[in-house]
């Protein structure tokens, strides 16, 4: 299936979660705000939330300092 | 015809000259501000302008204070700056000069949260003095932002942010401003923020560190809610610090993207 990813559209297997996702992608869940078709996930949702073909995905990844 | 001096409404007759009204309202007057510009020379007035009379040196009492604030930051964009409630959560190098920045721009409210003290490594790039090392963060930045504009309202919190408490801390700020150090807070912050409160708006900053370009800090809209400022991309770590600098150009991103969003115009 096909997932657009911060404006990519990349292929995956069907029915991932979102925390697979992550994963595949290198991506420390801690550190992630992510947005799923324009609405924000809450981090409690990444392993319960099956991702669709067409699904549009921000990853918003931080790193430190302030 | 109609004009505003010291922001208090006055009839004067057309084709009054600005000497002449300062010769007779405040003739040791030698700042002359007019819709929000220092007149040098004299000059015709014209109906709605406003206008206020400063001595220089002289301590000026609350109200000369906000009038003044009202005439440099021109009319109509005071009273929506001085309407607005910001919360910052941590006040460390981003939060403290985004503070700051606000105060300054006649925020009327804001609320701070942090739990640390100011110690000696803070001072590279945070805004407090020597003096005020020991002190809790939140009271050493509160008395730092009443010596600028003691009409602000403060509200402290000495506390650690947790996702139990955000509710309570900044359920009635129009905009928080995320200001934290670590990767973990910042993700943790903006979640909780982001889901708790859909209606407000989150200004957060990643990638701020080192002596990189200037150029490459920027503010990124994520979404109508959501507002994310610096290169996304350079964590602070072992040889890439903290600097004053680019902490600071990442921070006024953010104080001017609340600006901006008070004044109803997109954060770019």
């Amino acid at each position: 299936m096909d997932l657009s990813i911060n404006g990519q559209i990349k292929q995956y297997q069907d029915k991932i979660t979102v925390e697979q996702l992550l994963r595949l992608s290198g991506i420390s869940p801690g550190q992630v705000v992510i947005e799923l078709n324009a609405s924000i996930l809450s981090p409690d949702l990444h392993n319960k939330t099956v991702l669709k073909h067409g699904d549009t995905i921000e990853l918003i990844q931080f790193v430190g300092g302030g | 015809m109609l004009i505003y001096l010291n922001e208090i409404p006055q009839q004067i007759e057309s084709g009054r000259q600005l000497y002449s009204l300062r010769d007779q309202h405040k003739p040791e007057a030698d700042i002359l501000i007019v819709n929000g510009h220092p007149a040098s020379s004299d000059m015709e007035l014209n109906a709605g302008d406003h206008i206020v009379m400063i001595s220089r040196g002289v301590q000026p009492s609350a109200t000369e204070l906000e009038g003044l604030m009202m005439a440099r930051h021109t009319p109509g964009v005071h009273q929506k700056v001085k309407g607005g409630h910001i919360g910052i959560a941590g006040v460390g190098g981003l939060g403290s000069l985004v503070a700051l920045a606000l105060a300054r721009t006649g925020i009327g409210q804001l609320t701070i949260a942090d739990f640390d003290i100011v110690e000696p490594s803070n001072l590279n790039r945070q805004q407090y003095f020597i003096d005020q090392i020991g002190q809790p963060k939140v009271s050493a930045l509160g008395d730092s932002l009443k010596r600028i504009n003691p009409a602000i309202k403060i509200n402290c919190f000495e506390q650690k942010v947790t996702p139990e408490n955000i509710a309570e801390i900044f359920a009635t700020v129009d905009i928080l401003v995320e200001a934290f150090d670590g990767a973990d807070q910042k993700a943790m912050l903006s979640n909780q923020f982001l889901c708790l409160f859909p209606d407000k708006i989150l200004v957060a900053a990643s990638g701020i560190a080192g002596y990189g370009a200037s150029n490459s800090i920027r503010t990124t809209k994520i979404s109508d809610h959501f507002y994310l400022c610096g290169d996304g991309i350079t964590a602070a770590e072992p040889g890439c610090g903290l600097m004053a600098p680019r902490v600071g150009i990442a921070a006024n991103h953010q104080a001017n993207a609340v600006l901006r969003l008070l004044l109803n115009k997109e954060p770019e």
